[in-house]
């Protein structure tokens, strides 16, 4: 029989006994449904992840440290690489040097302390850093408020949102929502904020007398504190550091102007011959690489200069391993439920089997083929599990809509953003139809064989 | 109506010929005999009655004669092969092309319309659709119920169910008609009207036609040739004189 035909004789079929076959069918789209809910949050949770990840603009970035810095650092890179006291100093050289190497884009110090502010005349202790041109195309700069740097060297500062807050004495009592940094932005724009910070000068070396056992074994620098003044320029809504935890700054300044400003660093203490020389040594630099699938190759070229790194890409590959193993768990939950439909499907075909015996019998008595009543009977499974699969795929997306709906609801009452937490991929709505209907076959397989054997001659004498 | 009309009856040539064929079950420790033995030659064109009381093996030599059933030993050889030697599905091809089958209690299909029973065999034998309605539409025409092919076999009188019947068993154009009891489950009016439809198909059609019956009436009226069966064994067999075609037009209705 064609295909056609055994569809319109399968669907009439279910048709003639619609109850049972609709409740079977039901059972399918529960299946369904669980499974592409179960599935579409697992792919959705990783979506609004990768999301996170992405927007902090750190994805094609890689960040080098030295190995004197002796901390980030896993065991297996204890004991692989150079001892930290023999190792490299990360400083102008080896910016320029990785600067060089294949896919990379740019290299520039990480310049980050913490200092004062003072802005109409009140102190405020934050953390500042200092951000290469290339940032301005950061996403985190989206939703900015007045406008990137003018230059690399103006004395100008870009503002976090909340560090706005502060400066204007807003900041939201813990549930209320968060103020719009439009609002925030207008008050403060074109306003001055003067900075103070240690600077680091060479020093000739202290006419001091050298005392019993201590002596002075180099060139010296003298720390003045200085003044400059910033002019507020941009307010961003997003936090472009959010990756950095408890190290992330609040106020930005042009990468050239920090540079020359020569701010007292951490490092200078433990790299002290180099800093009396005034020549710059960095704590980390930030290294972008021209595309995220490269982001390795560039983290093995680093690390074979004998420097520490670390990427997000890193990061993501745990975070990935994580969802791969949370999709796997919640795929298999979902199809318990399919699998338990299944046995409906069988239940109801056996059923079907008894109940049909004589027409079976007819219809082999007026030519049907063993294989054409398998095969009608294997249609009637498969319509059920399609039929199933698609219901199933509507109830598992209307479950979503209704979860994710009534999580935002929460989120909002908690003062945070709505999130789109779910999500069902055009992939995963197709995959469940195809499941349930491979599913249905598989089911069909027993009871279609069994009408196919079935012996015409008794079949035609059952009443 | 040119297009039903199966081969031409030619007297010499043998449509059904079966040697010391053999159906036996087990049915607990005894083995019921339901054929043992018989040989016998139809020839093509020939209205042939299976007579004998129940039990005595009649449908049983039907069934394998339509391919229902297999053979313990011995050989059933229906317009040359030997059913004995196909596979299931030879078997369901000669069921399908060689003959048609006509039951005492019709094994209509309760769920589908009269039109779509009839056509279910050329679905079987993937004709196309537009086809398969032409065809349905004169062989219902043919046995005079076109006009009712769009009911359910329940809305049907039993004689009307029959004629459904025998218009499917046409559809496929077989030489062959095998027809078991085929007005048992009929008025005797109504058995009357069948049967003439029966010897028309046998008569201008050219269908050889066997049917099993306990009515030896039935079978002087029809048959040319009456074969007794007892205990699955042939013990007679006749050459009948029936009556009158003429008498058939008369009760064509």
């Amino acid at each position: 029989m064609k295909l056609p035909d055994l569809t319109e004789l399968a669907l009439r079929n279910l048709r003639e006994s619609i109850l049972r076959n609709s409740l079977t069918t039901i059972g399918i789209s529960v299946g369904v449904a669980s499974l592409v809910a179960m599935l579409s949050l697992g792919i959705g949770l990783q979506q609004l992840a990768s999301r996170r990840l992405e927007k902090s603009g750190l994805f094609d970035t890689v960040v080098v440290t030295s190995r004197r810095e002796m901390r980030g650092m896993g065991r297996e890179e204890e004991r692989n690489g150079p001892n930290p006291g023999e190792s490299r100093i990360l400083d102008e050289p080896v910016r320029k040097e990785i600067e060089q190497l294949p896919n990379v884009l740019e290299a520039y110090p990480d310049i980050r302390f913490a200092t004062e502010l003072r802005f109409e005349d009140k102190p405020h202790l934050t953390m500042i850093s200092a951000l290469p041109e290339s940032a301005k195309s950061n996403d985190a700069f989206d939703g900015m408020q007045g406008a990137f740097f003018s230059s690399a060297t103006a004395p100008e500062a870009i503002l976090q949102k909340s560090f706005a807050e502060e400066l204007l004495g807003k900041i939201p009592p813990l549930g209320a929502p968060e103020p719009n940094v439009a609002d925030l932005a207008k008050p403060l724009l074109g306003k001055e904020l003067v900075m103070r910070y240690a600077q680091r000068e060479s020093a000739p070396a202290p006419p001091l007398r050298p005392a019993d056992g201590n002596d002075v074994a180099g060139a010296s620098y003298s720390v003045v504190s200085r003044e400059q003044k910033l002019t507020i320029v941009g307010v961003s809504d997003l936090d472009p550091e959010s990756m950095r935890g408890p190290m992330r700054a609040k106020v930005f300044l042009p990468l050239k102007l920090a540079e020359s400003l020569h701010v007292m660093q951490p490092t200078d203490l433990r790299e002290i011959s180099s800093a009396a020389s005034n020549q710059p040594v960095y704590s980390s630099i930030s290294v972008r690489v021209k595309n995220p699938g490269q982001v390795q190759k560039v983290e093995d070229a680093i690390k074979k200069m004998g420097f520490t790194t670390f990427s997000i890409l890193d990061a993501t590959r745990s975070v990935r391993q994580f969802f791969a193993v949370l999709d796997l768990f919640l795929g298999i939950f979902g199809s318990l439920a399919l699998a338990v439909a299944s046995i409906g499907i069988v239940n109801t075909l056996v059923m079907a089997i008894l109940e049909r015996r004589r027409e079976i019998g007819i219809m082999k008595a007026i030519g049907a083929s063993d294989g054409d009543v398998k095969k009608l009977f294997f249609t009637e499974a498969g319509a059920m599990g399609v039929l199933g699969g698609i219901v199933g795929v509507l109830l598992g997306w209307a479950i979503g809509q209704v979860i994710n709906f009534g999580t935002n609801i929460y989120l909002r009452r908690q003062s945070l953003p709505a999130e789109h937490f779910w999500s069902v991929p055009w992939w995963l709505v197709g995959s469940a139809i195809l499941f349930a209907f491979l599913v249905s076959l598989v089911s069909g397989l027993y009871p279609a064989g069994r009408a196919a054997r079935l012996d015409p001659v008794q079949a035609l004498r059952y009443e | 109506m040119a297009s039903v009309i199966a081969s031409p009856p030619a007297s010499a040539t043998v449509a059904i010929r079966s040697e010391n064929l053999r159906r036996h079950y087990p049915m607990g420790n005894t083995v019921i005999r339901a054929v043992d033995g018989i040989s016998l030659e139809i020839r093509a064109g020939e209205f042939v009655a299976l007579l004998g009381s129940s039990g005595s093996g009649k449908s049983s030599m039907l069934n394998l004669i339509a391919g229902l059933d297999r053979p313990t030993s011995g050989s059933v050889v229906v317009q040359d092969r030997d059913l004995a030697k196909l596979s299931r599905e030879e078997l369901a091809k000669h069921r399908l092309h060689v003959v048609g089958m006509v039951f005492q209690s019709f094994n209509l299909i309760a769920s589908m319309t009269i039109a779509e029973n009839v056509e279910l065999p050329l679905r079987f034998a993937e004709i196309e659709r537009s086809r398969r309605e032409t065809m349905a539409r004169e062989a219902l025409e043919r046995v005079g119920l076109s006009a009712r092919m769009n009911h359910r076999p329940s809305e049907l009188s039993g004689g009307e169910q029959q004629r459904a019947a025998l218009a499917r068993a046409l559809i496929n154009r077989p030489q062959i008609l095998l027809a078991d009891e085929p007005t048992g489950n009929l008025d005797s009016h109504t058995g009357t009207e069948i049967m003439g439809l029966i010897r028309e198909f046998n008569q201008h059609l050219g269908m050889t036609v066997v049917m099993v019956t306990h009515e030896r009436a039935l079978a002087e009226r029809y048959a040319q040739r009456m074969i007794f069966l007892a205990d699955g064994k042939l013990v007679d067999d006749r050459p009948n004189q029936p009556a009158s075609a003429a008498i058939g037009k008369e009760v064509r209705s």
